[in-house]
C-alpha cells in the first residue's frame, strides 16, 4: 500500500493525572473508510480533539501527515492540517444560508463588503459534486437532518481537507438518508480522501470499514482489516468480555394479550400525526418503528400530553382517560423517557437523588411539602442497587455520568411512579455497548412484571431483538403492523418496507 | 442482573475510581462557590479595618453596615429565588417604592392606619404575580416583562402620592425601622431591620431547600423542558417566583417607610434591583439558573453593604464609590463564567 496520509504513534493525553489516552497508534491511509470503535469514554472523542487541536497531546507522541511530523495547536489547527471534523451534533449556524456557512470564518469580501454573490458562486460546483438537492442561498434551518451533513461535508471539501472525521453521522438520519450519506461517504473515498468514521453501529461499520481500530479505556486494544471484521470479536474488544445473549427477551410473548392497559384511538395533532390508533397490552413489548420524521416522537408526545392534540381519545384498562400535560399523564400511570435526555430529561447540576425523586416528591412529602430526604435516599440507593447505576454516589450530579448511566437514572425516576405503561423513545441512543445490554434486560425484566411497554427506536435490530410485535409508522399514519409468527421472527425487510411504503410494490 | 456482576466487576470498579474523582472534584466546585464570596468578605472587612485606622469592627459601625444591608438582602433573596430559575426581575426597586408609597398612604388613615404593613406586603405580591403570570402564561421574556413593569410601576408609584413625598411621623410599627432587639440588655441588641433580613434568608432557605416547591424552582432553572415534561406545573413555579421576589420587595418597601417615616414614589428604590442583582450573583448564584444558593446571597449582600460602609469610613469619594462597585459586579459574572466553565453545562 501507498504511504499513510496520518499516522499517530504514541500518542497519550491526561486530564489532571487521569489517563484518557494511553499511547495509541493510529494509521490511516489516503482512499480508506477507517472504522473508529470503542465505547462511551473509551478515548475516541479524546482522539478526535487532539487532530482537530482541541486538546494539545502529552509529550512524547508523535503525529505525522503525509510523512511529515505536525503540531496541531488551536482550533484552526486542525483544519490547517487539511483535517475537517464532522461531530455528532453539528456545528453550524442556522441562521446563516448554505454558502455562509461554507464559507464561515472565512468569508470573501471585495472593497470590505460581504461578496455574497461570489460565495454562492463558489460552493456551487461542491455542492453539485456531493448530489445536493438544495440552493447555495438557502438557510441552513430549512434542511434536514440529512442536508445540514452535506452541508458540514461540502465545508470540508471546500477547506481542501484531506482527512474527513465523521462522528456517529448516522445518529440523527432516516435510513434513507443514511444510505445515501453512505453512497456519498464511498465516493469520497474513490476521490482519494481519508475517512475515520467512528460509530456504534455494527452494520454501518460493516457496510463502510476498510479496517477498524478499537480503543478501550484510552489503549488501543485492536486494529482488523476488512477480513477479520466480524460483530462478535469486535464487540468483544470493545467490552472487554463476550456479549453472548445482547438482547434479552425472557418474558412470554403471550402473557398479556388478552388485557389491554393502553389504547390510543385516532390520535392526531393536524400536523405531523395523522389518525394514529395502537393498543399495548399488560406484559408486553410493543415496537414503534418507523423513518425519522413519521411521526412517532410526536405520536408518544399526544399520548402523554406533551403536545395539544386535535383529535383521539385515550383508554387507560379500558376506560376512557383525558390527559392533558405530562404530570397528568405520570399521575395516572404513563410514563415517558425521551429521546433527548440531556435536552429534555435529565437536570444535569442536580444530583442522581434528586434526578430519581423529583416526579415522586410531592406524593412522599411530609404534611404535603416538607421533603422526606430518608425516603428519597432510600429510593435513589434502591434504584441504584436495581438498575445497577455505576456512580460514587447519589449525591454526584448527573452530568458527571456516562451515557448510559444517566439513561438509567432517568429510567429510575420514571420507575419511581410505577407506571402501568412506559414509552421509551429511543432508550439506548448514545449508550454504550454495555449499559445497552442491561437496559434491555431492564426492559424484559417490566415486562414480566406487566408493564405495557411501547419502545420507539430507529435501531432495527434493537426492534427486533427486544419487542413482540412492531407498529410501523409512514408519513404521520400507522403503516402496519409486524407480528412474530411460530414460523418465521420478526424481520427487518418487513418492517423497513412498511416504514418506506414499499410494501405496495410486492403485492 | 445479577448473574453479569462478576463480569462486569472489572470495568465497574475504574468507572466508580473516576467517578470518586470526579465526586471529589465536584465537592470541591460545590465548596468553592459556596465559600466563594465569604473569604473576600472577611479580607474586605479587615483590610477596611486597617485602612480606616481601626474604625470598621466597632460595635456600632457593624450595627450600621447590617443595618445598610437589611433591605438589600431582602430584595436580593427574592432575587435570588427568580435568577435560579434562570429569569430575572429588574421590577424590584419600583415594587419596593410603589409598597412604600401605598403603606404610607394608608398608615394616614386613623381607623385603617394599622393595616399599612399588610397593604404594603400585598401591593408587593400582587405587582409580582402580575409580573410572573405574564412571564409564565403568556410565555413573554422576563428581562422584558420586569423591564416593563420597572417602569410602570415606577409611575404608579408616583401616582399614587401624587407625585410628591408622604409622610407619616407617627407611622405604626416604626420600631422596624429604628428599633432594635436587645439580646443581652445593655451589651448586646440588633436592628430589626437586620432581624427581618436573617429571617427572610431563613425561610428562604427552607423553601428552597427542604419542600418541594424548592426542588421544583431548581429543576426549572437547570431545564424547563425537563421539568414541564417531568409533570411539574412550570407555570406554577414562575408565578410563585415572581411572587415571592414581588412579595419581598414589598417587605423592602415597609422596612424603608418604617425608618424613613416617609417615601417618596420618584426616589425610593431607585436601582436598588441593580445592588439585588449584584448580590445574587457575588453569592454564586448561575445567571443561567439551577446553581446556587441563599447563603451566597446573603454573603453577596453583605459584600456590598460592607463596599459601601468601608468606602465611606476610607473617605473615598462617592464618585469612585460608584466606578469601584461596577468593576466589582463586571468581576462577578467573571466569576459566574470561570465556575460554569467546569459545569456539565458546557
Amino acid at each position: 500500500m501507498n504511504d499513510p496520509i496520518l499516522e499517530m504513534r504514541g500518542v497519550s493525553k491526561s486530564f489532571f493525572g487521569i489517563k484518557a489516552l494511553r499511547s495509541v497508534d493510529l494509521t490511516v491511509y489516503a482512499g480508506e473508510i477507517h472504522a473508529l470503535m470503542g465505547e462511551n469514554g473509551a478515548g475516541k472523542s479524546t482522539l478526535m480533539k487532539i487532530l482537530s487541536g482541541a486538546y494539545r497531546p502529552d509529550p512524547g507522541g508523535e503525529i505525522r501527515i503525509e510523512g511529515s511530523p505536525v503540531r496541531i495547536e488551536g482550533p484552526l489547527g486542525g483544519r490547517a492540517a487539511g483535517i475537517s471534523i464532522i461531530y455528532q451534533e453539528l456545528s453550524l449556524a442556522p441562521n446563516l444560508s448554505v454558502a455562509e456557512n461554507i464559507y464561515l470564518g472565512r468569508e470573501l469580501s471585495r472593497a470590505g463588503l460581504l461578496a455574497r454573490g461570489t460565495m454562492r458562486e463558489g460552493v456551487g460546483p461542491i455542492l453539485k459534486r456531493l448530489g445536493a438537492d438544495f440552493l447555495p442561498s438557502t438557510l441552513v434551518a430549512h434542511l434536514s437532518m440529512g442536508q445540514r451533513q452535506l452541508v458540514e461535508i461540502a465545508r470540508a471539501l471546500h477547506a481542501r481537507s484531506k482527512i474527513l472525521i465523521m462522528d456517529e453521522p448516522t445518529t440523527a438520519l432516516s435510513a434513507g438518508e443514511s444510505a445515501r450519506l453512505f453512497a456519498l461517504i464511498r465516493q469520497l473515498r474513490a476521490e482519494g480522501l481519508a475517512i475515520i468514521y467512528i460509530s456504534h453501529r455494527m452494520d454501518e461499520v460493516y457496510a463502510l470499514g476498510n479496517r477498524v481500530t478499537v480503543l478501550r479505556d484510552g489503549r488501543l486494544v485492536g486494529a482488523l482489516d476488512k477480513q477479520d471484521i466480524r460483530a462478535d470479536t469486535i464487540v468483544r474488544l470493545m467490552v472487554g468480555r463476550d456479549v453472548s445473549s445482547f438482547y434479552k427477551k425472557d418474558h412470554d410473548p403471550e402473557a398479556g394479550r388478552g388485557h389491554p392497559v393502553l389504547a390510543a384511538i385516532d390520535m392526531a395533532d393536524g400536523r405531523r400525526v395523522k389518525g394514529c390508533s395502537l393498543t399495548v397490552h399488560a406484559g408486553e413489548v410493543v415496537g414503534l418503528a418507523g423513518l425519522i420524521g413519521a411521526g412517532r416522537t410526536e405520536l408518544a408526545h399526544l399520548i402523554i400530553g406533551a403536545a395539544p392534540r386535535t383529535s383521539g381519545r385515550l383508554e387507560l384498562e379500558g376506560r376512557p382517560v383525558d390527559i392533558r400535560t405530562p404530570g397528568e399523564a405520570l399521575d395516572i400511570g404513563v410514563a415517558y423517557l425521551t429521546e433527548d435526555r440531556k435536552a429534555l430529561g435529565l437536570f444535569l447540576d442536580m444530583s442522581c437523588l434528586d434526578n430519581i425523586n423529583l416526579a415522586v416528591l410531592g406524593r412522599d412529602a411530609r404534611i404535603g411539602y416538607i421533603l422526606d430526604r430518608d425516603k428519597a435516599r432510600d429510593r435513589a440507593n434502591r434504584a441504584f442497587a436495581a438498575l445497577g447505576i455505576r456512580a460514587a454516589d447519589i449525591n454526584v450530579t448527573v452530568g458527571a455520568l456516562s451515557g448510559g448511566n444517566q439513561q438509567k437514572v432517568l429510567l429510575s425516576r420514571l420507575l419511581a411512579t410505577t407506571p402501568k405503561v412506559l414509552i421509551l423513545d429511543e432508550p439506548t441512543r448514545g449508550v454504550d455497548v454495555g449499559a445497552k445490554s442491561e437496559i434491555y434486560s431492564i426492559i424484559d425484566n417490566l415486562a414480566k412484571s406487566g408493564t405495557a411497554i411501547l419502545v420507539i427506536s430507529s435501531d432495527l435490530p434493537e426492534i427486533i431483538g427486544i419487542c413482540d410485535r412492531v407498529v410501523v409508522m409512514r408519513a404521520g399514519h400507522i403503516a402496519g403492523e409486524v407480528r412474530r409468527t411460530e414460523t418465521a421472527p420478526l424481520n427487518q425487510e418487513d418492517i423497513m418496507a412498511l416504514a418506506t411504503g414499499m410494501e405496495h410494490l410486492d403485492a | 442482573m445479577p448473574d453479569n456482576a462478576a463480569s462486569e466487576a472489572k470495568p465497574a470498579v475504574t468507572t466508580t475510581n473516576g467517578a470518586a474523582a470526579e465526586t471529589r472534584r465536584q465537592r470541591m466546585r460545590v465548596l468553592i462557590s459556596a465559600l466563594g464570596m465569604l473569604p473576600v468578605l472577611l479580607i474586605l472587612c479587615i483590610g477596611f479595618h486597617v485602612l480606616s485606622e481601626g474604625r470598621f469592627f466597632t460595635g456600632q459601625n457593624l450595627g450600621i453596615v447590617l443595618q445598610q444591608a437589611a433591605v438589600n438582602t431582602v430584595l436580593a433573596a427574592g432575587m435570588t429565588f427568580v435568577i435560579l430559575t434562570g429569569g430575572i426581575d429588574l421590577s424590584v426597586g419600583s415594587i419596593l417604592a410603589a409598597s412604600a408609597m401605598a403603606g404610607l398612604t394608608l398608615s394616614k388613615l386613623p381607623e385603617l392606619g394599622m393595616l399599612w404593613l399588610p397593604a404594603a406586603l400585598l401591593t408587593g405580591l400582587g405587582f409580582g404575580v402580575i409580573n410572573g403570570a405574564l412571564i409564565a402564561l403568556l410565555r413573554l421574556p422576563p428581562f422584558i416583562v420586569t423591564l416593563g413593569s420597572l417602569t410602570a410601576v415606577r409611575g404608579l408609584a408616583r401616582l399614587l402620592g401624587a407625585d410628591t413625598t408622604v409622610f407619616n411621623p407617627s407611622i405604626p410599627y416604626a420600631f422596624i425601622g429604628n428599633g432594635s432587639l436587645t439580646l443581652v440588655p445593655g451589651v448586646a441588641s440588633i436592628p430589626w431591620l437586620s432581624v427581618i433580613a436573617l429571617l427572610v434568608i431563613l425561610v428562604s432557605w427552607l423553601v428552597l431547600r427542604r419542600t418541594v416547591l424548592g426542588v421544583h424552582i431548581y429543576a426549572v432553572g437547570g431545564n424547563e423542558s425537563a421539568a414541564r415534561l417531568a409533570g411539574i406545573k412550570v407555570w406554577a413555579v414562575l408565578t410563585f417566583v415572581y411572587g415571592v421576589s414581588g412579595l419581598f420587595a414589598g417587605l423592602g418597601g415597609a422596612m424603608q417607610a418604617a425608618r424613613l417615616y416617609a417615601a417618596n414614589g420618584l426616589q425610593l428604590g431607585q436601582s436598588y434591583e441593580l445592588d439585588a442583582i449584584t448580590a445574587v450573583i457575588l453569592g454564586g448564584t448561575s445567571f443561567v439558573g439551577g446553581i446556587g444558593s441563599i447563603w451566597g446571597t446573603l454573603v453577596g449582600a453583605l459584600i456590598i453593604a460592607v463596599l459601601s460602609n468601608g468606602l465611606i469610613l476610607v473617605g473615598v469619594s462617592d464618585i469612585w464609590q460608584y466606578v469601584i462597585k461596577g468593576l466589582v459586579i463586571i468581576g462577578a459574572v467573571a466569576l459566574d463564567r470561570y465556575r460554569l466553565q467546569g459545569s456539565a453545562r458546557t
